[in-house]
């Protein structure tokens, strides 16, 4: 019998098409392996892979549902975590578009004619980021955020040819940091950042304005930054970018921007952020959504990564049409000389950013953003009234996310965090270990799915660790 | 007969009427409101206007999507040879597992040991990655195959660099056939990129290849099979030149699915490889992504006197198991490692799809996949090889692995009909085209790759259509410059695509545009 996903595989068609290219055996046609390195079908089979035989769906679900059992999904509350992903609402819509098969189990659109569909679908996501970020270009997608601002910078390098140095702004997620380091340590590049403002918990004009020169070829900025804290100063940050001819990149998170003005009208060059929150789950890290964005120059736009589809006609000009553009800077066609190696994106998260994103529309974006900011703010004001804890470690106002500190309790976080997991609850991000002047800290974030019931219960189980 | 869905659907932003809506956000509770009073962000940083984003309800949202579904096409849809990208069926029942909500809802920086089940079977996916690659150690950390090749790249800068000879080792080698990523991913992790010629054979020409090894030489990136579709004969030799200069083997592993169970990149040679998991283990590609390129490695020493391994420098995450505790835990990046490539762990849903491909083929169904999707090609070959205009170029008489490469050359010089009418040709009768244009080396390539999951119907009716392409060129090839026909749009304007005056990379652009032009009138 043949195998449900090989339709050829019943004896009775293999052998017909065997016959018809004229060999006995399905090896022969491996023929031209050498001896010394092919694989004889016993050693194979002794390898453990899978359970060595074919098995069927039941056996393969009642396997997964025997392992998924060992997770723990924390829904009730949502966990207290953030700091690159949060937990936030997919919408069903959102979920089933991007399940349906035509979508789903379609290759990149290399045919445009047969694939328009997918093509306006990636057009509506770019067109719609372009309107949240209030940038003009924004392509179909990069690896998370992380890659994103890490290619932005490579970018950077690339339009400020002969520039070598890159401003990194202190606050930022340090993971993001970790990524970028990584994608610029073959380049002739000296990376530099500055400190953080320990009262305000943000960076400093002067401090910029120290650092920048000439050689500066982009200044990199997250807002809100890593501490979910609004970066005050960015305006004055991206004047002093400009002024030196530097690139200004910031970093978003999406959701943010219903309440926080846009990097369009924040001098930024270019805009990079995950797309996570925009209805992809939290999938343990990944497929997320890295967004790239820059402003309408051609400069910009010939040296910008990954792909992009733009709006045309059919060539009789009756039908708008779409198309994918400017493809003599991808790698297939410039190889060496690409503007980026990407080939394989995060096109299905994109086209689930646009569904949410047109669920959510022009209101339903501030509302959000609005519910976010005050679950979280409630959140801050009713654990700082616990003793021993502090949630206003830095004065800038938050969006979403904040550290939580515990230095005055006497306690450890890794205590609390205990605790909190016996209690079904899972607390914050420690972050002890990244910022030692810190101390006891955790970052900890609220979302729209956080009620005010799950915040209260986080702050009785809090308050009864550290005073019961 | 096809004919697909031609919707004259416009964008959801022509679609928006003010007050209408797609989603409830719920109310802020009215007691947080209290206790938090106004909202304090500085006048200077706040959002004066709203975001232009349409206002759609959500059965609109619902339907515009649904039509623009039904002008897509799919694995689901139909077959989609498209070569290199082994477009092979993406099983239910992996979809259904790893969009568990046990997986979805797991946060990257959850504490491991609520994550259990998922490090388990990412730990199996990982061993037996190893396995079916025959490499040491595998970590899953990159998003996709040219992020893999990124990894491998940035590993053999490191393998030099801590060997004290990145100065000299400056040169990565690539054969003309590569994919475009792998020359890409070369130059993006600093060095230098030198193509080296294929022979009739489809071999890499061993002469030409000893003469571009040298001193200089970091390392050299081959897929095997090859674009074309052979085995690379020669694989063995070609890893003793390399290793002959203390350079690196690097395996563009999107191929795999041509060689799973008959041979392994460890034992051919190589040091390091990627996987394409949206490839071979079946993962769906959703219209450009997700997909999951875990990359692998043959441990050797880099560094003695410090005892460094190759597998120190791997980056990411590795899930390791740990016995005495009975328990799955993340390690890396470790001191010596490049470092992350993206913020978390890895494509935690492709990478799940691929664990449920392997566990419920085992390793038997994985060679039955192979043989099948090698019998496939070859079948597809004999129905082929005679028909007038096309030809098969390199390796005559050669069985082909998991693609082959067509060339319409000939029918283009004696009728001026090109490798991509012919791929309008096929997707006019609902058949989705082969790449086109690729590998560079053969001239009007159609490379074409059916995997395993296509049906013998369906081959020996691409056959007939070709055919029937082939006769129209050469009896009114103008017939072949009007397709296609019955998908949703005919042929595009890609010249006005890319021109400057009328690019429309957004929305927001084009209407920028159009506003300018009308005022010019
Ligand atoms: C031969 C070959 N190498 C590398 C790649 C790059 O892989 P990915 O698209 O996953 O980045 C591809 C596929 O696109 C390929 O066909």
């Amino acid at each position: 019998m043949g195998h449900p996903w090989m339709p050829n595989s019943a004896e009775e068609t293999r052998r017909k098409m065997l016959e018809k290219i004229g060999v006995k055996k399905i090896d022969e046609l491996f023929n031209d392996i050498p001896p010394s390195i092919r694989m004889k079908p016993e050693e194979w089979g002794k390898l453990s892979i899978g359970e060595g035989r074919i098995l069927s769906e039941i056996e393969v679900k009642r396997r997964a549902e025997s392992l998924l059992s060992k997770n723990k999904v924390f829904n009730n509350p949502p966990p207290f975590l953030g700091c690159g992903a949060w937990p936030h609402y997919v919408p069903a819509p959102v979920r089933y578009i991007v399940s349906r098969g035509e979508f789903l189990t379609t290759y990149t659109p290399y045919q445009a004619e047969i694939n328009q569909g997918l093509m306006q679908a990636l057009f509506e996501y770019q067109s719609m980021m372009a309107e949240l970020l209030d940038m003009d270009i924004v392509n179909s997608s990069m690896y998370d955020w992380g890659s994103a601002a890490a290619e932005a910078l490579l970018m950077a390098l690339r339009v400020k040819r002969g520039r070598k140095k890159i401003i990194l702004c202190g606050t930022l997620n340090p993971f993001h940091e970790k990524v970028i380091r990584t994608y610029l340590a073959p380049h002739d590049v000296v990376i530099v950042k500055t400190g953080i403002d320990r009262e305000q918990g943000i960076c400093k004009a002067e401090e910029f304005e120290k650092l920048v020169d000439k050689d500066t070829a982009a200044i990199y900025i997250e807002n809100p930054n890593f501490f979910g804290l609004i970066e005050e100063n960015i305006q004055e940050i991206s004047d002093i970018s400009h002024r030196a001819g530097a690139l200004y990149v910031i970093g978003v998170e999406p959701l943010s921007l219903g309440l926080i003005k846009p990097p369009g009208q924040l001098g930024a060059d270019i805009a990079v952020g995950e797309g996570q929150p925009l209805g992809l789950g939290l999938n343990y890290g990944g497929p997320y959504l890295g967004i790239f964005a820059i402003r309408y120059d051609m400069k910009l736009l010939r040296q910008m990564p990954g792909r992009l589809i733009g709006l045309t006609t059919t060539i009789d000009g009756k039908d708008r049409a779409f198309a994918m553009i400017l493809q003599t800077r991808e790698q297939h066609i410039r190889r060496e000389k690409a503007t980026s190696n990407i080939c394989t994106n995060e096109a299905l998260s994109a086209i689930a950013a646009a569904v949410y994103l047109a669920l959510l529309g022009k209101k339903g974006i501030t509302k959000l953003a609005e519910l976010i900011y005050y679950n979280s703010h409630y959140a801050a004001k009713k654990l700082s009234e616990i003793n021993g804890v502090n949630t206003r470690v830095f004065t800038a106002d938050f969006f979403k996310e904040f550290p939580l500190r515990l230095e005055a309790s006497g306690k450890k976080y890794s205590e609390l965090h205990e605790y909190l997991l016996n209690n079904g609850v899972h607390g914050g991000y420690y972050v002890g270990n990244i910022y030692p002047w810190l101390g006891e800290t955790a970052i900890f974030s609220f979302t729209e799915l956080h009620t005010k019931n799950d915040i209260d219960r986080l702050v009785v189980l809090i308050k009864n660790f550290l005073e019961g | 007969m096809f004919r697909q869905a031609r919707w004259d659907e416009p964008l959801i932003f022509e679609l928006s009427r003010p007050g209408r809506r797609g989603f409830i956000v719920p109310e802020i509770d009215p007691a947080i409101k209290e206790a938090v009073g106004d909202i304090k962000i500085p006048a200077k940083l706040r959002r004066e206007k709203p975001p232009e984003l349409p206002e759609v309800s959500e059965v609109e949202v619902i339907r515009h999507y649904t039509r623009l579904t039904q002008m897509s096409y799919g694995v689901d849809n139909g077959p989609v040879p498209l070569g290199s990208c082994t477009m092979k069926y993406n099983p239910r029942v992996a979809f259904e597992i790893a969009f568990d909500p046990r997986i979805t809802m797991l946060h990257p920086l959850q504490d491991e040991r609520t994550v259990q089940g998922l490090l388990e079977i990412l730990y199996h996916l990982q061993e037996w990655l190893k396995h079916i690659t025959g490499m040491d150690y595998c970590c899953l950390h990159p998003a996709a195959g040219a992020h893999g090749e990124l990894a491998g790249m940035l590993l053999t800068r490191k393998y030099h660099e801590l060997r004290g000879q990145l100065d000299k080792k400056r040169e990565i080698i690539v054969p003309d056939s590569a994919h475009g990523t792998n020359p890409a991913s070369a130059s993006m992790a600093g060095f230098k990129v030198v193509e080296v010629p294929s022979d009739e054979n489809g071999n890499i020409d061993l002469d030409a290849l000893r003469a571009a090894v040298g001193e200089s030489t970091a390392g050299l990136m081959i897929t095997n099979p090859s674009t074309l579709g052979l085995f690379e004969e020669n694989i063995e030799e070609i890893t003793r030149i390399i290793h002959s200069v203390d350079g690196l083997l690097y395996y563009d592993g999107a191929n795999l699915n041509g060689i799973m169970g008959y041979t392994r990149p460890g034992d051919m040679g190589f040091d390091i490889a990627h996987i394409n998991i949206h490839k071979t283990f079946s993962s769906p590609h959703g219209g450009g992504g997700p997909g999951a390129g875990p990359i692998c490695i043959k441990d050797r020493v880099v560094d003695p006197d410090k005892n460094i391994w190759l597998h120190d420098l791997l980056p990411g995450y590795r899930v390791v198991y740990d016995e005495e505790k009975d328990m799955y835990r993340l390690e890396g990046p470790s001191k010596h490692s490049i470092g992350l490539l993206k913020t978390f762990f890895g494509n935690v849903i492709p990478l799940v799809w691929g664990y449920v491909y392997i566990l419920s083929l085992g390793a038997r169904g994985l060679r039955l996949a192979t043989e099948q999707a090698v019998l496939n090609t070859n079948y597809f070959v004999e129905l082929i090889k005679d028909v007038r205009g096309y030809s098969i170029p390199y390796g005559p008489g050669r069985h082909r692995k998991h693609e082959v490469v067509i060339s319409a050359e000939k029918m283009k010089d004696e009728t001026g009909v090109t490798a991509e009418d012919v791929a309008k040709g096929l997707l006019d009768v609902g058949l989705h085209a082969p790449t086109i244009y690729f590998p560079l080396i053969v001239k009007e390539a159609l490379m074409t790759e059916f995997t395993e999951s296509e049906t013998i119907e369906n081959i020996e009716e691409y056959a007939k259509r070709l055919k029937e392409i082939s006769q129209i060129a050469y009896t009114n090839p103008s017939k072949a410059k009007e397709w296609p026909l019955s998908t949703s749009v005919k042929r595009i304007d890609n010249v006005r695509a890319n021109h400057p005056k009328t690019l429309a990379p957004t929305w927001r652009i084009y209407l920028r545009k159009m506003r300018k032009a009308d005022s010019n009138v």
